[in-house]
């Protein structure tokens, strides 16, 4: 998980992209109760789901591909659409909101230049905001690429984003 | 079982500071050590109580007697008289009756302790969570051998006995659920521990997970036999990479060790554990969507009954409890129901695990005996608020609400709680000071709920949407009062029409917000002003 962020992720382009899909679902498991696994293992591996992968998850797992896309669309940790280099999940429930949360937030969007559910220009980070991160005792937390930041101010805050280029 | 005989207070705030209390803490340690006493007391600093007259203050349980002014030369005398020989060092005890009173919430609980006692938490951070053997040097692994040499129906009869209560949020008794499970008809059943914890501001199953993998697998044994089961899931959020690698090693080493699969230890008894993590929606923790969610579908709940117990994973029987539930079940096999009796209150025996979060001055997990009130929580264990005044708690996500100041002070169990229509929820303790809004926490809330609604049933979809835009409104000075009694119609919709509890309980924070803050809520609307100052009132 730690050099996650150094790992560049996987991408649909190449020709070896799909075979790799195969892979992955071969080696999770067929079954309808390994969907949600497959998905995960696929969004991990190239950052998120493609059309592509979608189809290509059918043809090896015989579920049809609206039920994949109806689960893929529901979990959080699916994505379905491509983002940035780092995607910057952050923790908006009350217990990050009243420890300094709000003051972080106001300051996050204003160094990004984002809002929720957008892309960086550069394509280097997409902010997203999300439910309790289960760290809440060092709030106010935000995540990067899975690495957990907490005790986060407006001042410590470009040092954090500094070290995901 | 470590348990402390008593337990000692010592005032170290700003005023005790300067008359010297971090030399009295100092020589009340010194002195435990010369008498001997150091495992058996337990010792932690309070806040400033009372007047600085009387300050540094000692407080010592269970007596509860009040000490003061202790000076670090007092020390060797106190602890030698009241701790070592049992009796109250009468020349020291705070006399002065208005003193008294103005610690009386301190020196009230007579008999018994606010003291942390370690249950489920015993050898969290103590033994080495990726090694079997550390963990059965340090006792554990010894409820299993007990069980197996007993009846299914003596396991569940002395799960019963203990009064043990989920401690997932709803406090069902344990007990009864496993009865349902091993009387339901059908040859395989399912054990499943929902490890899906969501709710914001609570952190425990994490905790316990990470530091003691071993015993939710033991647990999970118990359950299994005493069921009827061979197959077991667990289901962990997908956030908590740590927690999932730590209970899939423990499983692979259980499998290797012989304690977990086929034939199990020879006995005949046979279980299997599979790890499912989860992807991402809060939801999942309500248990037909857990289920759901582990045959690859949709996390949707469905409506009850028929119930899990019944009805469950692939339509047969299926157990869901929550770790901490399962954490207490090696413990109460090991020491008996008696013994889980003697903590806790009558109707809510054993401990809770608590994180205290928020506006205190130590954040982080605790585990008391049930029944401590919230004073005592933020008083010991938070060390005092930050600056503010204490506002309000909330107890953490859609199993909890909202615990306004005036009832800091009702024992915290499921059913005194619930006699003053408040829920504990899920063991979060978010304290907020006076710096907070009450309709800005709640607009938050609500957004929480709207964005984790799963969407199937429609009371919940557009109730949490029409909420949050009122609270929206109001928190930017657009409200109205007819809107507040549009709030008052949506909640109740929500909470008799929703499928599941989440839609159920949504309405919860905007009951207990027109309940207890409705002067608040008003000044927005009448006055169009925040009084906390924390709403952008546009006007």
């Amino acid at each position: 998980m730690e050099n996650a962020a150094s790992q560049q992720k996987n991408n649909y382009d190449h020709p070896d992209a799909i075979n790799r899909v195969r892979d992955i679902v071969f080696k999770t498991g067929c079954s309808k109760e390994d969907l949600i696994a497959v998905l995960k293992n696929v969004a991990d591996c190239f950052g998120y789901i493609s059309t592509n992968a979608i189809h290509e998850i059918s043809r090896q797992t015989s579920i049809s591909t609206s039920d994949i896309f109806s689960v893929a669309t529901f979990y959080r940790m699916l994505p379905t659409t491509q983002y940035g280099r780092h995607v910057i999940e952050f923790c908006e429930s009350l217990p990050c909101h009243v420890v300094g949360g709000r003051e972080l937030f106001r300051a996050l969007t204003e160094q990004l230049g984002i809002q929720p559910g957008e892309t960086t220009l550069d394509g280097r980070f997409t902010l997203l905001t999300t439910s309790c991160l289960g760290v809440c005792e060092v709030g106010p937390v935000l995540s990067i690429d899975d690495n957990i930041h907490g005790n986060l101010t407006a001042e410590n805050l470009p040092e954090v984003l500094a070290k995901y280029k | 079982m470590k348990k402390y005989r008593s337990m000692v207070l010592i005032s170290n705030g700003d005023s005790s500071q300067s008359k010297g209390s971090e030399a009295v803490i100092e020589a009340i340690h010194q002195a435990l050590n010369k008498y001997d006493l150091a495992s058996e007391v337990y010792v932690t600093n309070i806040p400033d109580s009372g007047s600085p007259k009387a300050q540094p203050l000692v407080i010592i349980y269970p007596e509860a007697v009040a000490y003061g002014p202790i000076h670090a030369e007092d020390v060797d005398f106190l602890v030698s008289e009241h701790l070592y020989k049992g009796r109250v060092a009468e020349s020291l005890r705070v006399n002065d009756p208005f003193e008294i009173k103005r610690i009386a919430w301190l020196v009230q609980r007579t008999g018994t302790m606010p003291a942390e006692n370690r249950v489920v938490l015993e050898y969290v951070g103590v033994i080495d969570p990726t090694s079997i053997n550390d963990f059965l040097t340090h006792d554990g692994g010894q409820a299993f051998p007990i069980v197996i040499e007993m009846k299914p129906q003596e396991v569940i009869d002395i799960i019963k006995k203990s009064g043990l209560r989920g401690r997932g949020g709803a406090g069902f008794p344990v007990g009864v659920k496993w009865q349902a499970v091993r009387d339901a008809p059908g040859d395989k059943k399912y054990i499943v521990c929902n490890a899906d914890e969501s709710e914001p501001g609570t952190f425990k199953d994490r905790v316990i997970l990470e530091g003691n993998p071993f015993s939710m697998i033991e647990a999970m044994l118990i359950a299994g036999y005493a069921c009827g089961a061979d197959e077991g899931y667990i289901y962990i959020r997908g956030e908590y990479h740590d927690a999932l690698e730590k209970i899939t090693n423990a499983i692979k080493a259980a499998k290797e060790f012989g304690v977990l699969g086929q034939n199990i230890l020879k006995t005949g008894f046979s279980f299997d554990i599979h790890v499912h993590s989860g992807a991402g929606a809060y939801i999942c923790g309500e248990e037909t969507a857990l289920l759901a969610s582990i045959e690859g579908k949709r996390g949707e709940p469905r409506s009850k009954p028929p119930y899990p117990t019944t009805n469950g994973l692939w339509g047969k029987p299926t157990l869901i409890n929550n770790v901490e539930t399962l954490g207490n079940i090696p413990p109460i096999i090991h020491n008996g129901p008696e013994w889980f009796r003697s903590i806790g209150t009558t109707s809510s025996p054993g401990t809770k695990v608590y994180t205290i979060l928020g506006n205190v001055n130590r954040t982080g997990l605790m585990e008391v005996p049930m029944g401590i009130t919230l004073r005592e929580v933020i008083g010991i264990y938070g060390k005092g608020m930050k600056g503010g005044a204490f506002k309000f708690a909330q107890t953490g996500g859609s199993s909890g609400s909202i615990i306004p100041a005036i009832l800091q002070d009702t024992p915290m169990d499921f059913d005194s709680y619930r006699n003053v229509g408040v829920a504990l929820g899920s063991g979060a303790l978010l304290i907020c000071d006076d710096s907070n809004c009450i309709v800005d926490c709640v607009r938050v809330l609500m957004k929480f709920f709207k964005v984790e609604s799963c969407g199937k049933c429609v009371p919940c979809r557009i109730g949490t949407e029409q909420t949050l835009q009122i609270m929206t409104d109001i928190s930017e000075g657009r409200g109205t009062m007819e809107q507040l009694e549009q709030l008052d119609l949506l909640r109740k919709g929500m909470e008799q029409l929703s499928n599941c509890g989440l839609g159920q309980t949504a309405g919860t924070p905007i009951k207990n917000m027109l309940e207890h803050f409705r002067a608040e809520v008003e000044a927005h609307i009448k006055l169009g002003v925040c009084p906390a100052g924390v709403c952008a009132m546009e006007g």
